[in-house]
Order: structure tokens, then C-alpha cells, then sequence
């Protein structure tokens, strides 16, 4: 007579079983600093319009070595969002139509990369030099 | 005469009538150049242990029976060849997230459930008698479909989807990528019937875009991008069940 008892394997540890996975998890895990770095942005707009005395106090604390630490730290995780991001890209966006031809993922991956990379420049060379 | 080495296969074993939990037991596997995983089963089952049971069919990569997990990726083993792990061992598991009937036999109830709820066959807009001719469809039309009417179900997908392992009553990423492809097509009209299943919570929402599931199907269909354009056909639905009668399936 056959048995049927069917079993069912436990999940625990499954993220650390695979490389893609562990990858997956780290990018999740980075979102939250973004968030942070939009809340400090935030934080100085709100400053800015508290009037001058109270943004620069905002920028003085941004130059303590703990926030230079913290914004190195930020910009790491960021850097690994922005990119992991951009890989998952092609798989999330109805397929991309250049003169009939659908852009291969790789080409989506690289013009969202090139497109951060640009705005980042400009933002930076605006904050340096203006 | 054909050169052989020697491979050790590990095989996940489940008796339900005997065995209380799984256990991994070991082969050892004379193979030739050209022999798959599948081949490598099949030899232990001929020759070593008549007892093993696992699913295959067609040993071409068509039929989608023979997927197993394979030093923990999910592949179909008629696809997957001894010497590529040689001098390594081989792991042979069932495939992840599905209940284990027998050895590497699973449960597939519930992706055959998943899959007749979708709908998986064209409706047509209204029933045209065979005299009137075909549903002409231009090389556009077919391009929005076509990657997705490749899939076997071979469950794969599932076995790599963290979500479905977590939460089984997430359509997962072949019905959906099935689901896509019926919809995308021009000479179909059930989308409102569909949509409910896309726009619940166990539809495309389950979704966190691990993309797992696009880079192991054996056949090249993309399921997280069926997954993923579905969120925004599901959030335009939603929108425009405020506006006009049609969508808001929920």
C-alpha cells in the first residue's frame, strides 16, 4: 500500500545557502539607508527654512567627523542600492524599444548606471562650485 | 571504447512508510563524457538501487519533469552534465519549497491548481466559426507573448522564488509568467477575468524582486519581468476602476 505523508523541508537559513540570495538580502538591507540620507537632506531643508543661523548649525554638525564617517558609510550603501537596483531594472520594465529592437538587459543596466553617474557629476560639480 | 571516471552522486532519500525525515545517501557513478544528471539516475536506478524514484520523461530539455535541485540550484537534470561537477561530488535534492512525496518525486498539486485558475488558453473577444478564417496577429503582437509561451512548467521558478518558499499561497512566477502570456495576446479578451488573481495580494504584490526565478528557467522566459509589469497593469487597473466601469478586479 503507498503512503502518503509528504514532507515539507524547513527554510531556515535560505539566504545564506545561496551567492544570488546573499546579494539579494544586502540590497534589501541597504534601503534603509537611503531613507536615512533622504531624512538628513530633509532635515537641512527644514533648517533652511528656519533662517540662516539655524542652517548653519545644520552644516556645521555635517562637517563633525562622526557624520563624515556616517556619510561614508551612506554613500557605500548607496552606491551598492543604486547598482544592485539597476541590475534588477530590465527584469521590472516592460521591455525597452530602441528603432524596433528590444535594448538587451545588460544595455537598461548600463544607461540607469550612466544616468546616476551623470546626475550625481552635475549635482557634485553644482554644490562644488556654485 | 567509451572512457569512464567515477562520480559520487548524493541522493536526498524519503520513504514516507519508513523513513520519519529525509536523508542524503551516497552512489558511486561510472560516467561517460556526454552523460547528464538525469543519465546519472538512471544508472543508480538500474543498476545500484531499484528503489529511487525521481520524474523524467523526454531527457531533452522539453517535457519540464526532470527539475531537481543540484548542488543546491535549481535545474532540470537532463540539462545538467556529471563532468561539469567531476572530481567534485553531485547533490541531488528535490526541488525547494514543494512537499517531498518520494525520494525526489514532489508534490505538484499546488502549481496545477495555480495554473488552472489562470485561465491558461486564449479567450477570444467572441466565438468566430472556423469558416470566418484565423485570428491574424502582426510579428509586433506575437514579440509581446512569445518568450512566455516557451515555459514548460517545470517548477524551477518556484523552487528559486524565497517568496513562494515562504508563503505558498503567492501565485509564483510560472502562473504568473503564463498568466502574462495569455493576456499580452492580441486575439485574447479575458484580461478582466484574469486580473483579479494578478491584483491580490498573493498576485503580483507577493513579489519583492529577488529576479532569482528569471535566471534559472531552462527556457529562457523572463517570469519576474511577467511578475513585475503585472504591478503596473494592477495599479492602472486599480486607478481606473474610479473612472470607468472596466477593471477594479479584486
Amino acid at each position: 500500500m503507498t503512503v502518503r505523508k509528504p514532507y515539507r523541508r524547513s527554510m531556515a537559513g535560505w539566504w545564506r545557502k545561496n551567492p544570488f540570495f546573499v546579494r539579494y538580502m544586502l540590497r534589501e538591507l541597504t534601503a534603509p539607508f537611503v531613507a536615512i540620507y533622504a531624512v538628513i537632506l530633509l532635515v537641512g531643508l527644514v533648517r533652511l527654512a528656519q533662517g540662516e543661523a539655524a542652517y548653519d548649525a545644520w552644516f556645521a554638525a555635517l562637517t563633525h567627523p562622526a557624520s563624515i564617517a556616517i556619510h561614508w558609510l551612506l554613500l557605500v550603501a548607496v552606491v551598492y542600492h543604486s547598482v544592485t537596483m539597476w541590475q534588477v531594472m530590465p527584469k521590472a520594465m516592460p521591455p525597452l524599444k530602441v528603432a524596433g529592437r528590444t535594448l538587451p538587459e545588460l544595455g537598461v543596466t548600463a544607461l540607469g548606471l550612466l544616468a546616476t553617474l551623470t546626475v550625481s557629476v552635475m549635482v557634485y560639480a553644482l554644490v562644488r562650485w556654485l | 571504447m567509451v572512457e569512464t571516471r567515477t562520480i559520487e552522486m548524493e541522493v536526498l532519500r524519503y520513504h514516507p512508510e519508513r523513513d520519519a525525515e529525509p536523508h542524503l545517501q551516497s552512489y558511486q557513478v561510472p560516467f561517460a563524457h556526454d552523460m547528464s544528471v538525469l543519465q546519472g539516475l538512471q544508472y543508480i536506478k538500474d543498476h545500484l538501487d531499484g528503489s529511487l524514484t525521481f520524474r523524467w520523461s523526454c531527457r531533452m530539455a522539453i517535457c519540464g519533469s526532470c527539475g531537481h535541485m543540484v548542488n543546491g540550484v535549481p535545474q532540470l537534470s537532463c540539462h545538467t552534465f556529471l563532468r561539469d561537477y567531476f572530481p567534485g561530488k553531485v547533490r541531488v535534492e528535490p526541488l525547494n519549497h514543494f512537499s517531498i512525496l518520494r525520494d525526489l518525486a514532489i508534490d505538484q498539486n499546488d502549481f496545477l491548481k495555480k495554473l488552472e485558475s489562470i485561465k491558461p488558453y486564449i479567450i477570444p473577444a467572441e466565438n468566430k466559426p472556423v469558416e470566418s478564417g484565423e485570428f491574424l496577429q502582426t510579428p509586433a503582437q506575437l514579440d509581446r507573448f512569445y518568450q512566455f509561451s516557451q515555459c514548460i512548467n517545470c517548477l524551477l521558478c518556484y523552487s528559486a522564488c524565497p517568496q513562494y518558499g515562504l508563503n505558498s499561497d503567492f501565485i509564483g512566477p510560472g502562473a504568473m509568467a503564463l498568466l502574462h502570456r495569455y493576456n499580452a495576446d492580441s486575439r485574447d479578451a479575458g484580461r478582466a477575468e484574469r486580473m483579479p488573481i494578478v491584483n491580490a495580494e498573493e498576485g503580483v504584490w507577493s513579489c519583492t524582486l529577488v529576479g532569482y526565478c528569471s535566471e534559472v528557467c531552462p527556457k529562457g522566459v523572463n517570469p519576474a519581468n511577467a511578475v513585475n509589469q503585472n504591478k503596473m497593469n494592477s495599479a492602472l487597473d486599480y486607478f481606473l476602476s474610479f473612472v470607468t466601469s472596466r477593471g477594479g478586479g479584486r
